[in-house]
């Protein structure tokens, strides 16, 4: 058995009918009897059966995201005091497709001074990792596409490639709002990825594997409690990571304009902003995985409604993060990585690496102390940092850079 | 410095979010079942029974009934109210609207209108396309023949359009806002619910004597 | 070896989401750094002063509700103490209560509307703009209750006002007055305890006050600053000496000092307006004497009120015809305008932006 696609019922039958019964991947053979392929065919029948998952999960992905745009506006909407969009189709939900049309539908302009080919990859840049990292993620208690053994590297890994589309697109549109964009974006992501990474190494140990399901099943009580520290930093890292608010100033748009994608419009935009929110749906799946026990929960409800209901619930606390707060300024953004965040994951590291010595292979009853131990750490961490940490008080002004001549005008557009 | 400003915040906007929203929807309402059953007047269950097909919609969150704006009686709409028997074609509008888009062209051999007065109205043009609905038009109209309207719907696609012509202000539904009109004020006029109003039911705000007349009208540079 | 970098200069504006109108600045920029700005003004020019010699008094009414659009009550207000005081005319003393009712109502609407873009200029998502704009809607719902419109008002007629209030609108501003400091509460429950914005707007944008005085700023900056400067209290017009408030003072003198000038303004502007509707008494709102085409005799005068901005002014010059001779305004946008490169030099563009913001300017106003 295969720790794959072929975990699930619904794959494992498309490939068991197809396969002949011989094969030693399904000893009962399919549903239907006897496969439809000869012996020996079975690499076909693999083929097959993989392509209808990749389409599943890419095409969900897709449809999925247009869903969520919905809710978050219309979640945004509410928050605001507003009712969000809610003319076209039941409850507003055509909505999305028809954006879809209309950022379709419009011209593609590429401004002349672009370099074409970085300024057509970046778009792309960012949506396809995004639609990488849906690879492994466990939407339920055996439907994934992939149970790599080395899922969280791979996430990591898959994600960081997405931190190129910002400074490519800036770089290809050649317009200064996108470069200050793209600069600040790799700033950044550069600052954040430290203590993101950091916090996940504590829920490594305890779970002692970097498979996402292994993670999953070691959750007797979910990571979230065990880790707070660590859940508390991961959360605000992620929300830096795919830069929404209080994070989004690479596209900040009362200074910036739109940042990287000022430059960009119809479906090259549409991409961004595909990418953007898709980002954000896989950070909720990934807290939700990692941090709240994935599929786990009480037997009245299904495994898949269980992964749902979390990652539902993430993804409203980041709506209503970004529906509250405002933006932070770049130097207090990257100092607050720094000075704060890295410091706090460092803590909970070595808390958690402590707590693993003394217990290896923890119980559920282990787990409560370690959660117990852990909570009292991240208040004692917080409140030291508090009062000891840098203070983000008043800032002197800035010395003014050498004359530069009356205006500077030299350099105008 | 540890968020609990921050958290404030987050109960600020959770509080809105549970809190009835402000949003006035125009020119239709989205309704569910029950907004329709009561838009209806019946009782959702009987409402569900007599008309199911209107019921499913309803749920699926389709359905919408026509939205009014609230709006106050005086609110300076943009569709003139002209009263044909009242006004004499004296021009005070067309002399004193600050941006001058008022046309008029008088006959003088015409039939009477205002007492007094023998002057029939030809054109009375009012270039929308520049009014900006300040209403110095009607507050300078010494026999009250013109009124603020009530509606604002007079969107069109060309400029020419845009121009409201005699002919159209004698076809006009005669709904008019109470602005500058104490005498309707006083008598509980409301142009959205009232209906129309004809001239003798809109009467004058104060017979004027021969010297206010003279001061309020007549542009003595011009003499 | 330092490193060295290259100055970039940039066009902010004319269309820009947070020029709040057409306004362009052209910003030379150090890395992050502000190390020039040039404020370009004039893209939503409209010759108003001009337009003033050829219309009549009342008629400029209308056109002074153009300037500064998100306050056209004050500007009818200044301009009509202006032509009283030319022509001599005594206004009815119901009708100047009832402007100063309708004053107070668009200055805390003007604030409104400055903090709502204050933040927005700080990166907030739309919410306390959106907040913001509620309440305003409530407001505007009184403006269209008194005189039909809800922006260009052209409510104000020398003498007083052009018509009474409805019935109607009594309830409705007690609700009102009832529900606005609870609204300010939320705000400030959302807004001034929040860390983000007080490390993004403390100690930002700072001016020293003589600074201010000698750029002859005025309004909501000057007395951010420290300085009791209201001509509600220093040249007590209409009836201001009659009813009792505090002038809310700040020291700082920074992009958090100006914002919480304006929160407490909104409060006391309640407190106006409460002794407004217990002191109005009835009779007419405007005397009956006074004429349509209004003839000062020949003169000048000068006539300011404290607007939402700062001081507004009106000079006007009459020949003795229906129309002056001259109309100048001073426009606080644009004298507060005048610091803008001292106050942008050397921040970044985040503080550049709020900073800017915080002055809480009009371009209808800063262009005339
Ligand atoms: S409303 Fe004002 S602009 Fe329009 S026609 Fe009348 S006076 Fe002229
Ligand atoms: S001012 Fe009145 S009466 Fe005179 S022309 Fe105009 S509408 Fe007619």
């Amino acid at each position: 058995m295969t720790d794959g696609f072929l975990d699930n019922a619904f794959f494992r039958n498309i490939y068991c009918n197809l396969a002949s019964s011989g094969s030693d991947r399904c000893a009962g053979g399919g549903p239907f009897g006897d496969g439809l392929l000869p012996p020996g065919w079975e690499w076909l029948a693999f083929l097959v059966t993989a392509f209808v998952t990749v389409f599943v999960v890419v095409n969900g992905a897709l449809m999925a995201v247009n869903l969520y745009i919905w809710g978050e506006r219309r979640l945004l909407g509410r928050l605001q005091g507003r009712l969000g969009p809610n003319r076209w189709g039941p409850f507003g939900l055509l909505t999305p497709i028809a954006d879809l049309i209309k950022v379709l539908s419009k011209e593609d302009i590429v401004p002349a001074a672009a370099d074409r080919l970085v300024y057509s990859l970046a778009p792309v840049l960012l949506v396809v990792p995004v639609l990488l990292a849906f690879a492994v993620i466990p939407f339920g208690s055996s439907t994934w596409a992939a149970n790599l053994n080395v899922g969280v590297l791979y996430l990591i890994a898959v994600l960081s490639v997405e931190s190129f589309a910002p400074i490519t697109a800036a770089w290809g549109s050649q317009n200064r709002y996108a470069m200050f964009g793209g600069l600040r974006a790799v700033a950044l992501l550069v600052s954040y990825e430290l203590p993101l990474v950091l916090s996940l190494i504590g829920v490594l140990m305890i779970a002692g594997s970097l498979s996402l399901v292994d993670i999953v099943n070691a959750q007797d009580v979910p990571f979230a409690l065990v880790q707070p520290l660590g859940f508390l930093v991961f959360l605000i890292g992620s929300v830096a990571e795919i830069q929404r608010a209080p994070f989004d100033l690479s596209e900040a748009e009362s200074e910036l304009v739109g940042g990287y994608h000022t430059d960009y419009s119809g479906i090259r935009w549409g991409l961004f902003q595909a990418g953007e929110f898709m980002s954000t749906m896989v950070s909720g799946a990934i807290i939700a995985t990692v941090f709240l026990s994935g599929w786990r929960g009480f037997d009245f409800l299904p495994s898949h409604a269980w992964f749902f209901i979390k990652f539902a619930g993430v993804l409203f606390v980041m709506t209503w993060i970004r529906a509250t707060l405002p933006r932070l300024r770049i130097d207090q953004i990257t100092s607050f990585a720094w000075k704060g965040l890295l410091p706090l994951a460092a803590v909970n590291l070595l808390a958690s690496a402590v707590l693993s010595l003394i217990w290896p292979r923890p119980s559920v009853g282990e787990l409560w102390a370690m959660a117990a131990v852990n909570v009292v750490v991240a208040a004692a961490a917080i409140y030291v940092l508090g009062q000891f940490g840098p203070k983000p008080g008043e800032r002197p002004r800035p010395a003014v850079a050498p004359a530069l001549g009356a205006t500077g005008r030299e350099g105008a557009a | 410095m540890y968020g609990i400003g921050i958290l404030k915040g987050f109960s600020v906007t959770a509080l809105n979010m549970i809190r009835a929203p402000f949003t006035i929807e125009y020119p239709d309402r989205r309704v569910g079942l029950l907004g329709l059953a009561k838009a209806s007047g019946m009782n959702p269950l009987v409402f569900a029974l007599k008309r199911p097909a209107a019921a499913v919609k309803a749920a699926l969150g389709v359905a919408k009934i026509p939205a009014r704006l609230p709006q106050h009686s005086r609110f300076r709409g943009q569709e003139f109210v002209w009263y044909e028997e009242r006004c004499t074609g004296c021009a005070s509008c067309a002399k004193l609207c600050p941006l001058g888009i008022i046309r008029i062209v008088t006959d003088p051999s015409g039939r009477q209108t205002q007492e007094g007065e023998v002057y029939d109205v030809e054109v009375f043009d009012i270039d929308l396309a520049r009014c900006m609905a300040c209403g110095i038009c009607v507050e300078v109209c010494p026999y009250d023949a013109l009124h603020m309207g009530s509606g604002f719907e007079r969107a069109r696609y060309a400029f020419p359009n845009l121009m409201i012509t005699v002919d159209e202000l004698k076809r006009a539904p005669k709904r008019p806002s109470t602005w500058f009109r104490p005498q309707l004020e006083a008598k509980g006029y409301d142009p959205q619910r009232s209906g129309t109003a004809d001239w003798k039911l809109v009467g004058r705000h104060e017979t004027p004597t021969a010297e206010q007349l003279k001061r309020t009208w007549v542009d003595e540079r011009t003499r | 070896m330092p490193i060295r970098t290259e100055p970039v200069t940039v066009n902010i504006g004319p269309h820009h989401p947070s020029t709040h109108g057409v306004f362009r600045l052209r910003v030379t920029f150090d890395g992050e750094v502000v190390v020039d700005a040039e404020p370009v003004f004039g893209y939503l020019h409209r010759g108003t002063e001009k337009l003033a010699e050829e219309r009549t008094y009342v008629q400029f009414v209308t056109l002074s509700d153009r300037m500064d659009y998100v306050a056209s009550m004050t500007n009818n207000q200044g301009f009509m103490l202006a032509v009283e005081k030319l022509a001599g005319i005594t206004p009815s003393p119901r009708g100047v209560w009832l402007r100063m009712i309708a004053a107070e109502l668009q200055r805390i609407a003007s604030h409104l509307v400055g903090i709502g873009f204050f933040l927005q200029d700080l990166g907030a998502f739309g919410t306390p703009l959106i907040y913001v704009m509620r309440e305003r809607e409530r407001i505007l719902d009184l403006f269209e209750m008194l005189c039909g419109a809800r922006i260009t008002v052209s409510y104000m007629r020398p003498g007083g006002v052009f018509m009474d209030a409805p019935q109607d609108f009594w309830p409705a501003l007690d609700t009102f007055l009832a529900d606005m400091p609870h609204y300010v509460d939320e705000y400030e429950r959302l807004i001034t305890g929040n860390e983000i914005v007080l490390v993004r707007t403390k100690g930002t944008g700072k001016v020293p006050a003589e600074t201010l005085v000698n750029a002859s700023v005025s309004g909501p900056m000057l007395r951010a600053a420290g300085l009791d400067w209201d001509l509600r209290i220093k040249d007590p017009y209409e009836y201001y000496g009659r009813v009792k408030f505090d002038v809310p003072l700040a020291r700082e003198s920074d992009n958090f000092a100006r914002y919480i000038v304006r929160i407490q303004e909104m409060r006391e502007s309640v407190k106006i307006i409460r002794q407004c509707v217990e002191q109005i008494e009835p009779g007419p709102v405007r005397p009956k004497e006074v004429p349509f085409l209004i003839r000062p005799p020949a003169g000048d005068v000068y006539a300011h009120i404290e607007g939402p901005k700062g001081e507004l002014g009106y000079y006007l010059v009459s020949d003795g015809t229906i129309a002056p001779y001259r109309c100048k305004v001073r426009a606080p946008s644009f004298i507060n305008l005048t610091l803008l490169r001292d106050m942008l030099v050397g921040w970044k563009v985040a503080d550049m932006i709020v900073t800017f913001g915080s002055i809480d300017i009009n371009m209808g106003e800063v262009d005339r």
